[in-house]
């Protein structure tokens, strides 16, 4: 049962060989197991599982119920949840209890999933390697001294330690697909407006994106469908009619045109990581799909351009962390800048304090016209080299990350060098474009490699079902990590 | 030395809509602290603003009203600065690309008009309240008024004194009320204002360093306050000293502006647009709908009473004190709306309801507003009343003593004429026999009057006038008096 997709679970409940209580218990006891080592939950609320498991076992026994009924789920602790705490990874948030659901989470309890926990993460979704987390970094199961990626690490390791049968997660320049290649995961960033951001702690309004990961791309479909559809509370929610995004599971991958950036096949990628991607293309080549060289001539441009836009709307967004109506507040005073200065001082770790404050001098007066406007008209060109892309291809493929798991710690002193490692990920979130990574292989050091699929906007079904051939024929995403046997 | 004084107004109005321009929360003043406010107003993690429709719909009225430009496109943007009543930390507002631009506003000055010119008026959010007294040296919070939508509404500098200023804001302070996008109530503070004032030497052409004046809540203070300042200015500017610009606040108590910051304090507020809303897109249909809404304007107000022969300055007076205004807009109603009167004769009954109301009904009225407010039915009955008279059934003497009867509560006007017998004697054939009386009564009288002295027949009239009490038609009295004497 741990290692089993969400159709197997499913079907496995609806045939009544396991029941939703007995399958959460099953995970419950996994996550006590290992969670100790890996660090990937922040909060876990046993109760509340099984009262939902309970809940959905009641449904199940009348006959109702849908493909997530009884399963359990596991939310990146940056969606706010009604009676249980949403941390973000801060201090700032330690203690942080929502008073309303987020529209995620609505979803998913509307569909009778099992709320399993919050997962760790990046302190405000602001990091690569889930290390800034105010809760302690996360590890890889695959190497525990490594990090699992980040900023929704505690959802991929979750999910790769099969502590739960998929997670949600958020992606602003990276952060679902990055931590599941780094982990040997699937996950999807949806096109920037499918999933509601409503009740998601906010880092970048303009990129933040939710969305699932899961072990094989079938999954990453029967969880959009809960996850994505319109929402009149956040007015950057697309409207469009609901979708099934399983309905291109069995397609063919013939006279499929794949687009190979060359400035994805470059150097400062690893060798093995090159390897992988190359055969993986080499397998959709001879199952008669096309390869085209294409050119996405701004690519070394958009992590700069990432980073100024990023930050400056960050340091807006986190400017309502001020010790005044909940979160953390510094004790005692004396006025009301030393409030401020000292709550958030105290509240939030050092890189995301780094984030504020590049984001407030590229707004600053002086500044504002040569950073954020210039990053701005760069970001259209970057959406442009993909809308010319997408005239020659259908997908466009190429590495997740340059690298696999690094050593925790091995970045850490050099953000820049942190930032580098987002260069294949950010430019899909700066275009708003649809973009999963689904594990192709591993490394000479058995680290799992990760393949990038990147489509045209709302083109989740397409690149769902071409990551669902892929792993059809492959097992790599069923490999259970070797620190975390089952 | 002579100087002039340059004046624009920022004007901060709140629409009038039901709830707050990015959340649902109700916008009613008065409430208990923080009841209305929700998670987008106190700015919970993860909320999003979600605009009103309504706000953008009144902005685009006003717009409409000034014959300002209404942008098929405009932006959002975030205004970031720190303080406990801005829970987000940053104010949305709209910065390079407003809602409205241009437009303007013509008022009276003197005998002639003078065209103010609009440079725009945008949508914003309003800030939340700190409440300094009552928590032991500690500050509460209240962001009931948070997030309540604001139209900004900035003239040009075309304004030439404190009395020209103050013309302007009441101006559009009776505009927007009548266009009803805000309620003007000032003491609320649903219709803000602050002046930038400078000076500068007659003749010159460029605009002195100025500063803004804030904290006018009335318009009597707006016009000292400036006073003040302008004086202040010419003080420092003919001590050789130099204007440094900076925001002043007035302080009614001692009439004088005190420095609340200079320009070196003046914050990086680092707008930026706001992410989390789309550009606002207007179509036509939208202007289309707004103009079709529309409440008529006081300039065509001002056409269509000065048509009825009401005279300028009671035109004046109805459009610059609105509840006034509306008072006698509903007594026009009933006018109209009453079934037993000509067309013609119903224009001279309104025209001299108008009078009536400035004259008469404005010095016994101080607070028009809660008139309206709590006693609906008394434009009706002052309209019945402006038709008596016209009708001949009672006089216009009888008609004030009728007004006074119904404004201190003793009934209504048909109870009123009832109870104190006001109605006007119109029966021929009673008159007669009680003018026969009084000729009777009189002898003298009638022999002065015939031996040519005028102030007896007057005489006689007063008798008979006495004999009814008042209620006698005055020119009836006339009339059958002279038949009977046979000139």
């Amino acid at each position: 049962m741990l290692n089993a997709t969400l159709a197997e679970l499913a079907s496995a409940l609806a045939a009544k060989r396991i029941s939703g209580v007995e399958l959460t218990k099953l995970f419950l006891a996994r996550i006590a197991a290992l969670n100790g080592t890996l660090n990937a939950f922040i909060t876990v609320d046993e109760e509340r599982s099984l009262a939902d498991a309970r809940a959905a076992d009641a449904l199940r026994a009348r006959g109702e119920g849908g493909a997530l009924t009884g399963i359990p789920i596991a939310h990146k602790d940056i969606y706010c949840t009604r009676g249980i705490r949403t941390t973000c990874g801060s201090r700032m948030l330690a203690n942080f209890v929502s008073p309303y659901d987020a529209h995620v989470i609505e979803r998913f309890a509307a569909a009778r999933a099992v709320l399993l926990g919050k997962t760790n993460m990046d302190e405000f979704a602001m990091g690569s390697s889930n290390e800034t987390s105010y809760f302690a970094p996360v590890r890889n199961p695959w190497d525990l001294q490594r990090v699992p990626g980040g900023s929704s690490g505690g959802s991929a390791a979750a999910v790769a330690a099969r502590m739960t049968p998929a997670a949600t997660g958020t992606d602003t320049g990276g952060s679902i697909r990055q931590p599941a290649a780094l982990a040997g995961i699937s996950g999807l960033k949806p096109t920037y407006g499918a999933v509601s951001r409503y009740g998601m702690v906010a880092f970048a309004s303009s990129l933040d994106q939710g969305g699932p990961l899961a072990k094989s791309a079938a999954d990453l479909a029967l969880l959009m469908n809960a996850m994505a559809g319109h929402d009149t509370r956040d007015s950057t929610s697309v409207e469009r009619p609901a979708e099934d995004y399983t309905r291109s599971l069995g397609h063919s991958l013939a006279g499929l045109r794949i687009g190979l950036p060359r400035e994805y096949f470059a150097a400062g990628v690893e060798p093995d990581v090159l390897a992988r991607v190359r055969e993986t293309v080499a397998w959709f080549e001879s199952q008669g799909a096309r390869p085209v060289e294409i050119g996405l001539r701004n690519t070394r441009l958009a992590v700069p351009v990432y980073y100024v836009l990023a930050l400056a709307e960050a340091s807006s967004n986190l400017s309502r962390f001020d010790g005044v109506r909940y979160g953390h507040r510094t004790s005692d005073p004396y006025d009301l800048l030393d409030l401020y200065r000292r709550t958030r001082a105290e509240g939030f770790g050092a890189e995301v304090k780094r984030r504020i404050l590049l984001g407030t001098y590229v707004l600053s007066h002086g500044y504002y016209d040569a950073y954020y406007l210039q990053a701005q008209k760069v970001r259209r060109l970057i959406a442009q080299d993909f809308a010319q892309a997408y005239r020659e291809c259908d997908v466009i493929m190429g590495p997740t990350a340059p690298g696999t798991a690094f050593p925790i710690g091995a970045k850490s002193a050099d953000p820049v060098q942190m930032y580098l490692g987002d260069i294949f990920t950010v430019p899909a979130s700066l275009a708003g474009l649809p973009a999963l990574s689904v594990p192709c292989g591993f490394d000479s050091r058995g680290l799992p490699v990760g393949l990038q699929i990147t489509g045209n906007h709302f083109a989740e079904a397409t690149l769902l079902g071409v990551a669902h051939r892929y792993q059809q024929a492959h097992d790599w995403h069923l490999r259970v990590p070797k620190e975390t046997p089952l | 030395m002579t100087w002039e004084i340059v004046v624009g107004i920022e004007t901060h109005a709140q629409l009038l809509t039901k709830s707050k321009i990015f959340s649902g929360a109700a916008t009613a003043f008065g409430a208990a602290p923080n009841t209305q406010a929700s998670g987008v107003d106190i700015a919970l993690p993860g909320v999003l603003p979600v605009l009103n429709q309504r706000a953008v719909e009144l902005a685009i009225r006003f717009g409409l009203a000034v014959g300002g430009q209404i942008s098929r496109r405009s932006i959002f943007a975030r205004k970031n600065y720190f303080y406990p009543d801005s829970p987000k930390g940053y104010q949305i507002s709209q910065y390079e690309l407003p809602i409205v631009q241009g437009g303007s506003i013509t008022i009276g000055v003197g005998e002639s008009e003078k065209r103010i010119r609009l440079t725009r008026a945008h949508l914003e959010e309003d800030a939340g309240k700190s409440l300094h007294e009552d928590f032991h040296g500690m500050s509460g919070i209240d962001l009931n008024r948070a997030g309540t939508p604001l139209l900004e509404i900035v003239s040009e500098p075309d304004l030439r004194s404190a009395a020209e200023a103050v013309a302007y804001a009441k101006t559009l302070h009776a505009l927007v009320r009548w266009i009803e996008v805000c309620d003007g109530n000032m003491q609320e503070g649903s219709f803000r204002c602050d002046a930038n004032v400078s000076v500068r030497r007659a003749g010159e052409t460029r605009l002195g360093t100025r500063c803004e004046i804030k904290n006018l809540n009335s318009f009597r203070f707006m016009e000292q306050a400036i006073d003040f300042e302008a004086k202040r200015q010419m003080e420092i500017l003919e001590g050789g000293g130099r204007i440094e610009q900076e925001t002043r606040l007035y302080d009614p108590d001692r009439n004088e502006t005190r420095s609340m910051r200079t320009k070196e304090d003046a914050q990086d507020y680092r707008y930026f647009p706001d992410p989390d809303l789309l550009p606002l897109v207007i179509t036509e249909q939208m202007i289309e709908d707004a103009r079709r809404s529309m409440p008529e304007p006081p300039s065509a107000k001002r056409a269509t009473y000065q048509l009825l022969g009401v005279s300028a300055e009671t035109v004046e007076a109805l459009l610059a004190n609105v509840d006034m205004g509306k008072f006698f807009e509903s007594m026009s109603q009933e006018i109209r709306l009453y079934g037993a009167i000509p067309k013609d004769q119903a224009s001279q009954v309104i025209a001299s309801a108008a009078n009536t109301t400035v004259s008469s009904l404005s010095s016994r009225i101080s607070d028009w507003g809660s008139v309206l407010a709590t006693w609906p039915d008394l434009a009706r009955e002052m309209a019945l009343i402006e038709l008596y008279v016209s009708l001949g059934k009672i006089s216009s003497v009888a008609a004030k003593e009728a007004r006074d009867a119904v404004l201190a509560r003793e009934g209504s006007v048909d109870e009123v004429i009832k109870k104190r017998g006001l109605e006007q004697l119109s029966d021929a054939g009673a008159l007669e026999s009680l003018v026969d009386e009084v000729l009777a009564a009189n002898a003298k009288q009638v022999a002065d009057y015939r031996a040519g002295r005028q102030k007896a027949f007057n005489s006689l009239v007063g008798q008979v006038m006495k004999a009814t009490r008042g209620k006698a038609n005055p020119a009836q009295v006339n009339e059958i008096l002279r038949s009977k004497l046979g000139r």
